[in-house]
């Protein structure tokens, strides 16, 4: 234990300190940087490779530039249907409201949008917007937000970026957030972190499934560092399953394609050549909400009338090939480079992928305040804006909205307490986290942490499945429990270097994977009802008494505590909007 | 060919050496190298070091030398290899550890690149701009760069001469285009180019674009029209003339 000793760490001192350089952490970053005040950005990868750039449909804000009836209250309540009404409201209206600011700002920073004839920003129709509404550029939006804000943060002053760098605790003072604790990848040497206002932006959770869009990065560290330090999550059990992955190569299952496919006119079929979603949702079709359209697919598979990799086909080869490669040019090139397929001519194999966690922390709507002072969160990582299923391109705009807020938010907090900073720590909780980091260094012989990766991922992909039922999710929680026993006590895979070693960093990785895998099985087993992402076999039917509620869980001494929050209800001119826009025939109401 | 198993070769070490290790890879239909190391890593190296995240060739993280030619490892079938193939860390970049690089430089440089910048009338103005497609599509090109850096590991400026001091690199030649090519940028990099970034370093033996896996026409479509803008200035006789008369760029240099 000598070599674990508090004196081995270097001290950082920051205003502001930022997890997380995905769009929400560089947005949040620059917001904080125009206040004044030093920011200091930490990532676990090199910057720019988070997982915004893997956003491809486009950005939704209601600019009206191609359909000129759209308004944000039209947004709202596209929204908030396709949330099935569990969203915070008032995320959803600041949302509506101000995301065409911010696409029109991330312009003047110099990113480059497709136009429209008249040399508008173009957009494109999506999923259950009820008119097109996606600013784009071909299909790699993401990657050009994110370079846009990349460029626009190490350019502003005061900003500063530590590049694959673990944070692995988060410390509080006087009840307060004071700083965290982080190593380096390359070496494994210790930072201290410290600040007077910490937002997170760590994305989402979905590397704990096995077939999942997400990277080796998205192991829900954010939302369990904050668990850990006293937040409240929100929404756990809405983990949504983009309708489109990948299923064949095996090397390549759960790679994601977009959504723009069926946007530009992409249908669905089964084996037998036939349209399904014309028994799922006959008026939108393919781009109805992403929940169901995938359960409509995995209800073609499980019925016989799936593709022979066990997927449905998506065909888009009605197009012009030129239409194609020039509005899905990474798709073209994504299934002739990896799968031999020509989607100009041969229809796409495609099955339900794990893609985003509408759960997380729960957050203030204004300031993206969590419920532990001096620490903020936005983007994936926080709860509420999408309720109980996103819709595509609400995630962008997400990113923007309220990683601007709660960039504005955590500098407030810095500067209403700036000595938060050099406020005493807790010298024992600092050498605890330090020693349970190191601990499997020491224990060579202890079970590979990539193991128990597989088992975790084995556990949720079988127990928290699409369709979920009580005794499989309560098996299910029996089995995070037992491999969080053996992952407390788990070695690195054989090596006891520091030098960037990922098995003893896969080892950490693992605590966060097994909250959020706890948080998620949890919120299943009490939301008795299906809604959204979330659907059970057991209780198939939506419970509207539950429409009110939002599950919320916290740490105690007992461990995880579920319990059931009731909402505020909307405002009377939110209520209208949503009861004005276009009656549309949602599925789950009939069902 | 199908094969059943995989003799792959990987470069293991650190800044003080290192040395090839093979490993027996079982093989999986569509397997890419990607797959193939990571697969090494979680069964019989747990301390393999390498990068990658999104392996969608969308994050340009996983980035090595495959049989001597830089390419990203998750866009790689093993296919094309056969039953043996060997993964090496970029060469242009110092080493950290096994398959990862200190790709640091490459941040340092950006910074040093002045950022996007409208004209006074454009960046005041309330309305929301218009462009034109044909426009902005001439930078979209520049624009999907992914930042793998392959092209930067295949410039014989950078790779063979280590002359990093001297020239920014293919990558920071297209950063640049797509700045001064942008229809509402305002300002003027031509003399940058001739300086610090180094343009005229630049060859054109066309290996950037080559390896790029954007296929973006860095030599063709990026560095050969920055280097026919900073000639305009520095080394046309006739411009230097009509200067000296007066007609000066309205332009804001850097």
């Amino acid at each position: 234990m000598d070599l674990l000793s508090a004196a081995t760490y270097e001290t950082v001192e920051t205003d502001v300190l930022v997890l997380g350089a995905g769009g929400a952490g560089l947005r949040g970053a620059i917001a904080a940087a125009e206040q004044g005040l030093r920011v200091l950005i930490v990532c676990k990868s090199l910057l720019g490779k988070a997982h915004t750039v893997m956003a491809e449909g486009g950005v939704a804000a209601a600019m009206h530039n191609v359909a000129y009836q759209d308004s944000w209250e039209v947004h709202f309540a596209d929204t908030m249907k396709g949330g099935k009404l569990i969203n915070n409201w008032r995320m959803a209206e600041l949302h509506a409201k101000e995301a065409p600011e911010r696409v029109l700002e991330l312009e003047r920073w110099g990113a480059v949008f497709d136009r429209t004839w008249q040399g508008r920003i173009h957009q494109r129709p999506f999923g259950a917007h009820t008119y097109p509404r996606l600013a784009h550029i071909g299909d790699r939006t993401g990657l050009e937000l994110i370079r846009t804000l990349q460029d626009r943060a190490v350019h502003a002053p005061g900003v500063e970026v530590h590049m694959e760098v673990n944070v692995f605790k988060l410390l509080k003072a006087n009840g307060r957030i004071a700083g965290a604790l982080g190593y380096r990848r390359a070496d494994g040497s210790l930072i201290l972190y410290r600040c007077a206002a910490l937002l997170l932006a760590t994305g989402g959770t979905g590397k704990m499934y096995r077939v999942t869009s997400n990277s080796w990065e998205s192991t829900g560290d954010g939302t369990a560092l904050a668990y850990e330090a006293g937040a409240q999550l929100r929404d756990m059990e809405m983990m949504q399953f983009h309708p489109t992955g990948m299923v064949w190569p095996a090397g390549v299952r759960g790679l994601l394609i977009t959504e723009a496919v069926r946007g530009e006119g992409g249908v669905l079929r089964n084996k037998d050549g036939e349209r399904f979603m014309e028994r799922y949702d006959h008026e939108r079709m393919e781009l109805s909400s992403r929940d169901v359209v995938a359960r409509a697919i995995n209800s073609e598979v499980m019925a016989g009338r799936g593709s022979p990799h066990g997927g449905v086909f998506l065909d888009i080869t009605h197009r012009k090939p030129e239409f194609i490669k020039s509005k899905l040019p990474s798709m073209y090139d994504q299934f002739l480079k990896l799968a031999n397929v020509d989607i100009t001519k041969q229809p796409m194999e495609v099955a339900p992928t794990i893609h985003y966690a509408m759960g997380g922390l729960r957050v203030d709507a204004e300031t993206g305040a969590t419920t532990v002072p001096g620490l903020f969160a936005a983007g994936e990582v926080a709860a509420g804006l999408h309720g109980a299923n996103r819709l595509g391109g609400n995630s962008l705009s997400d990113l923007l909205v309220f990683g601007k807020r709660a960039g504005e938010g955590a500098a407030a907090a810095a500067k209403a307490d700036a000595k938060a900073a050099q406020a005493a720590l807790d010298e024992k909780e600092v050498e605890g986290a330090i020693a349970a980091l190191m601990a499997p260094l020491d224990r060579p012989a202890g079970e590979s942490p990539y193991k128990l990766m597989a088992e975790i991922q084995e556990a949720m992909t079988k127990y928290a499945p699409i369709v979920r039922d009580g005794a499989g999710l309560d098996a299910g929680l029996a089995a995070i429990h037992e491999i969080g026993a053996r992952a407390a006590v788990c070695g690195t895979g054989g090596s006891k270097t520091l030098a960037f070693n990922p098995g003893w960093h896969t080892s950490a990785d693992l605590r966060s994977m097994l909250v959020n895998a706890e948080a998620l099985l949890r919120g299943a087993i009490e939301r008795k009802e299906s809604r959204g992402a979330h659907a059970r076999s057991d209780y198939p039917k939506t419970d509207d008494q539950l429409e009110a509620v939002n599950f919320i869980a916290e740490k105690t001494a007992d461990g995880m505590r579920v319990t059931a929050d009731k909402r505020v209800p909307m405002p009377g001119y939110l209520a209208d909007a949503i009861h004005r826009s276009y009656a549309r025939y949602t599925p789950e109401e009939t069902e | 060919m199908e094969i059943s198993n995989l003799d792959l070769k990987i470069w293991r070490g650190d800044s003080s050496g290192g040395d090839i290790v093979s490993y027996r890879v079982p093989v999986r239909e569509g397997m890419v190298v990607l797959d193939a190391v990571l697969w090494v890593q979680a069964n019989m190296a747990s301390d393999l070091a390498v990068r990658w995240n999104c392996k969608a060739a969308k994050c340009g993280s996983c980035s090595a030398e495959i049989n001597g030619f830089p390419r990203l490892m998750c866009k790689t079938p093993i296919t094309e290899y056969g039953a043996s193939l060997t993964v090496r860390p970029m060469q242009a970049f110092p080493i950290i550890k096994d398959l990862v690089t200190d790709v640091s430089w490459n941040y340092e440089v950006n910074k040093q690149i002045p950022p996007f910048t409208p004209s006074e009338k454009d960046a005041t103005s309330s309305e929301p701009w218009r462009m034109q497609q044909k426009d902005v599509e001439r930078v979209m090109e520049f624009r999907k760069c992914i930042e793998c850096f392959l092209c930067q590991d295949v410039c014989h400026v950078l790779r063979v001469h280590d002359a990093k001091s001297a020239f920014y690199g293919p990558r920071f030649m297209v950063r640049i285009a797509s700045l001064e090519m942008h229809p509402k940028d305002a300002l003027d990099r031509r003399p940058m180019l001739k300086g610090k970034a180094g343009v005229g370093y630049c060859n054109i033996t066309k290996c950037c674009t080559e390896v790029c896996p954007e296929h973006i026409k860095i030599t063709d479509n990026a560095i050969i029209p920055l280097k026919e803008r900073m000639d305009d200035v520095y080394f046309d006789p006739i411009r230097a003339i009509a200067q000296r008369l007066g007609g000066g760029s309205k332009r804001r240099p850097v």
